[in-house]
This record gives structure tokens, sequence and C-alpha cells, in this order.
């Protein structure tokens, strides 16, 4: 076969050429400067028969410490959760697998009917009235809830509390710099928000104050109190939740958020190395029609039966063209419906037990990882699954000697806090096995002696 | 002939003023409403806001489309009807009275008189101008 992976025959390409007048594919780069052109056949090794490509790609993908060979302590933002088998079972179906956003939104009532579904138990985790299909990734997301404050209050300043994913921050800076929104910085001196100085920066001209809970140190914030010096000033609250954290943690929507946005990736959708991820938007009613994305209504058809239709499209750019409430008109369909599955699956108490697990795997962790000479934890505050570490040893030195034991002990945060080169970011997810806790301490007292 | 009161002024994007003092009061026509049909959604300017003459101040979605809504002139809004974003249907009902959007204080007092008069703006809409 000349052409195993290009769909059409080298007859079907005469037939084309022919059609167009071309005598060969050459005759269609005429166009094109020959300097600009490469004189020579890409230098690419022949091709492979299937069996030896596959062959040659796993041995590639080997090279990676993935989290199903490698006991996984890393998060920062995406975590080795359970992905529950009828998952894939349930996406891999046709109907699911090949949709995109739909376009011809009502005909696919099964699409939306899930996307309902996923708004539903999304709005229910968060504590908020609505929640729309999904946007990209929690990055996004705090980036559209920033637009969102600014537009709906006529404020030029988003407050953001040092606890914010660094690289959320720089999604959020790089959105508020056309609009020319301004961002503020409340440090974090002991890993949660200094309310003395958040008080001071929040004022007349800010939109919105952003906390995040757990922070990106792991930290539990008190979100009830940043509401209250948010509403004092009369800006939003905006909170950045782990939604699987949710069964455990409460709502911040009953503790005075107005936005709650976050990254669901934890909600049985692969880790990935990174991506695709979900981005969770919730907000209050009143904040509805400056709402980001998608959304999907119920309703009800000419003979009384239930049905779903996108709803309140006003918003959305191929409307508003440029008075748009922001210029993502997609969701990440099929994230969403992992979560859905995901929620579906495991249900209220399945939610609770996976916080309940992680949360004490990561104090036992904690517990086990302290006791190593020179270990301690950064900071005083409580935390939920995530802490942070503060190491004797160059945190990028200890993971490349338990990478080779097949632990990868967390995330070195140099790189993110140049105040916390000596700290080393520990995730620890329900999967955590105690062996693993354990290996993990042993081989840590080692590599710190 | 569809129902244009005489004392008002109007724009070709259907919008009616009235003078009502040193102050002018805005709305959208009948006309405006029967071609929207059900308003569903006003989105209004906040009381101290500026709005200027043939700019939007607003947004009206119906059923069937939404519209910006422009201001027939400058100035300051003093008082916005805080009722129609509860019933935005008192625009379908009562356009000229219940239905009014906003109340401003003119900067140029002589902008109404660039406005269409009543006679002008039904020579407009009969023309089938919309």
């Amino acid at each position: 076969m000349a052409n195993r992976y290009i769909a059409n025959t080298p007859a079907e390409q005469r037939e084309m050429l022919h059609t167009v007048g071309a005598a060969s594919v050459e005759d269609l780069l005429v166009k094109i400067p020959p300097k600009a052109r490469l004189s020579r056949p890409l230098a690419l090794p022949p091709a492979l028969a299937e069996a030896d490509l596959v062959r040659h790609l796993r041995q590639l993908a080997s090279s990676n410490a993935d989290a199903d060979r490698f006991a996984c302590f890393q998060g920062g933002g995406s975590y080795d959760h359970y992905v529950p088998s009828p998952i894939n079972h349930l996406i891999s179906r046709g109907e699911f697998f090949t949709a995109y956003t739909p376009y011809q939104p009502e005909a696919s009532q099964g699409t939306l009917r899930t996307i309902y579904e996923y708004q539903t138990m999304i709005a229910e985790l968060t504590g908020m009235d609505v929640a729309n299909a999904s946007i990209y990734d929690g990055a996004s997301s705090l980036a559209e809830a920033a637009l969102m404050a600014h537009s709906t209050t006529e404020r030029t300043e988003i407050v953001l509390a040092r606890g914010v994913n660094p690289l959320y921050r720089r999604v959020v800076a790089t959105y508020c710099d056309g609009p020319g929104i301004k961002l503020r910085d409340v440090p974090a001196p002991d890993g949660v928000l200094d309310e003395d100085a958040a008080k001071k920066l929040v004022g007349k001209k800010t939109a919105a104050l952003v906390v995040q809970s757990p922070n990106f140190y792991g930290c539990l914030e008190d979100i009830a109190a940043a509401a209250e010096i948010a509403h004092a000033a009369g800006a939003l609250l905006v909170v950045v939740a782990d939604p699987v954290n949710l069964g455990v943690l409460e709502a911040p929507g009953r503790l005075g958020a107005d936005i709650v946005v976050g990254e669901g990736q934890g909600l049985g959708v692969p880790v990935s190395f990174g991506g695709p991820n979900l981005g969770v938007f919730a907000a209050k009613n009143a904040l509805v029609r400056r709402m980001p994305g998608r959304l999907v209504g119920a309703t009800v058809d000419l003979d009384g039966a239930r049905g779903f239709v996108l709803t309140l499209q006003t918003r959305e750019q191929h409307i508003r063209r440029a008075k748009a409430t922001s210029n993502i008109c997609t969701n990440v369909a099929l994230c969403a419906l992992m979560a859905t599955i995901y929620m579906a699956t495991l249900g209220k108490q399945g939610l609770q037990r996976v916080g309940e697990l992680s949360t004490a795997k990561a104090h036992y962790a904690a517990e086990q990882l302290t006791k190593v000479p020179g270990v301690s934890l950064r900071f005083a505050t409580p935390f939920f699954k995530e802490f942070t570490l503060r190491l004797p040893k160059s945190p990028t030195t200890v993971v490349a000697k338990l990478a080779r034991k097949r632990i990868l002990p967390g995330l070195p945060l140099k790189t993110y806090d140049r105040t916390l080169a000596d700290s080393l970011l520990v995730a620890v997810t329900e999967q955590r096995t105690r062996e693993e806790i354990d290996a993990y301490a042993a081989a840590l007292g080692e590599a710190v002696k | 002939m569809a129902n244009v009161p005489a004392d008002l002024k109007y724009t070709r994007e259907h919008e009616w003023a009235k003078r009502d003092g040193d102050r002018v009061r805005v709305g959208i026509t009948h006309f405006a409403q029967e071609q929207l049909g059900d308003v569903v959604f006003v989105e209004l300017p906040k009381v101290g806001a500026k709005v200027t003459a043939h700019q939007a101040f607003g947004v009206v979605e119906s059923v069937k489309a939404v519209s910006d809504l422009f201001a027939p002139i400058s100035g300051e809004v003093l008082e916005v009807n805080s009722e129609l974003p509860q019933k935005p249907e008192t625009v379908n009902k009562d356009p000229y009275g219940k239905g009014w959007m906003i109340l401003v204080k003119p900067s140029n007092a002589g902008e109404l008189d660039q406005l269409l008069s009543a006679k002008q703006y039904e020579e407009f809409v009969a023309q089938g101008a919309h």
C-alpha cells in the first residue's frame, strides 16, 4: 500500500488533479517561491508496518513516568484520583465519542441531557444556582470569572490571593491585559490569605477578590472571611475549588462565594500529562446573564414532554458578536461527560468517601514524611489532600532520586515561587496505599541523608 | 397605522424621547415592541451612567431577537425603570407608559430637536425601514 495513512488512492488523486486542471501535486505549489520551499525530501525514516509502529510507540511511552507504574504524589492542579471503569465504556459510544459541541444542539437530546445533569451536579456541589456546560480548564475558568466580575461590577481591578495556582494567575493576566484590568496580589506569608493586607487592597476599584481553597500550597482558606472582605467593598468573591473535595468540604456558595470555578479533572478524567482538562464554572443566578460558555436548560415541547435546549444564547458570540460575554462558545463535552458519569457512579456517599480517604491518607503521609530528620511542614495551617514540605536537600534532586524507585514524590515549588526553593508540594489521593506512603517515607529518608 | 403619539420625538432605531421638564424620558416604540415580539429581558445602565446620542445604552431581548438600545440624546442617567428586569413584558404592554426605560438629564437639549417628529417617524416606518 503506497499511502498507508492517506485516505485517497493515487487514482483518486489523479482524478482530483485533472478536475482542477493541474498535472501534478507539484503544480499546485508553483506560487510558493522556490527559496521558501524545501528542495529535498523530509529526513524521515521509512514508514513502519503497523505492528512495528505500535511496538515503537509503546517503547517510547515506557520511558514516561506515568501514574500507572509510579506511585504518584504529584498534584498542583491535576490529581491521580481513580477513574471508574464505566467511564471509558460509556464515553466510547459513538453517539458521545464523536460529538463536538453540538451545532444543531436540539437534535442531540442525549448530549444535552448529560450536559444538563453535569450542570446540575456541579451547581449542587459548589452551592451555586447555575453552572455552565464547562470551559477548557481551571485556568480559563478563572480568567473568565475575572472578566465576568469586571463587566458585572464595572470595576477595573482583580485582587488575587497569593495562594491561587500561579499558572492560573498567568492565564488571568493574559486575559486581563486587553481590557486593561489591573491585578493585585495579597501575600500569604503563612500559606493563607493575609486578611489585613486583603482589607487594604480590596476597595472601590475591586471587581473581585479571588481565593483558592484548598490553595496551591494545599492550605485551607477561610472562605467566609474572604467573602466578608470582598462584600464589604462591594466586590464579588470568586472561589477556586476542586469539586472532588466538595464531597467533604463545605460548598463555597454557602460560605459567600458569588462565582465558583475550578479544575474538574479529578472527576474521572485521567491526568494525561496535563490535559485535556475540565473547566468548572458556576455562579449565582443574579449573574447568569454575564456568564461565559454554553448553558443547557430543561423545557417542555408542544406535547408537554421534557426536552433540553441551549439556553440564554444571546450571551454568546454567534448572536452577540463583539458584545458577547465571552469568546468561548465551546465546552469540553467529553471531559464533562466523564465527570457526569463519575459523579453518577460514585454518588453522594462515594464522593464523600473519596474525600475522606484522600484527606486521611494525606494526613498519614504528612505524619510519616515529617518523621524524616530535617523534613517539616512548610505551613502550620490545616490542609486537605495536599501539603507543602520543607526539605533539607534540593527538592529537584530528591525527585530525581525517588523517580528511580518509581515514586513521584511531588512538585518542587522553586519554579512557581522563588521563596519556596526548599519546598515540595505533595498530593495524596485515595489511590495511594499505606505501603506506597511508607516506601516514600523510607526513600525520602535515604535521599536527604 | 401604528401607535405613534404626537408629543414624542423618535429615532430611526425606534426609541422615543419625551421631554419631562428639563429631563428626557426614553423608551422603545410600539412598532419596536411589536417587531421584537415578547420581550424577555431588558438590560439598562446604572443610575449616574453617561449615555451618548446614537450609541447603545442597553439591551432588549425578545423571544426572536436581541437588540441594542440606542440613546436619542446625550446626558446622564437620572433614573432607570427598575421594574423592567422583573417584568420585561411591560415593554410590550405599555411601551410609552410603564414600559419606559431611562430618564436622562440631557447635556445638550438641542439634540432633541434633531430627532424625528411623530409624522416623520410614521413615514419612516411606513417606508418599511427597520
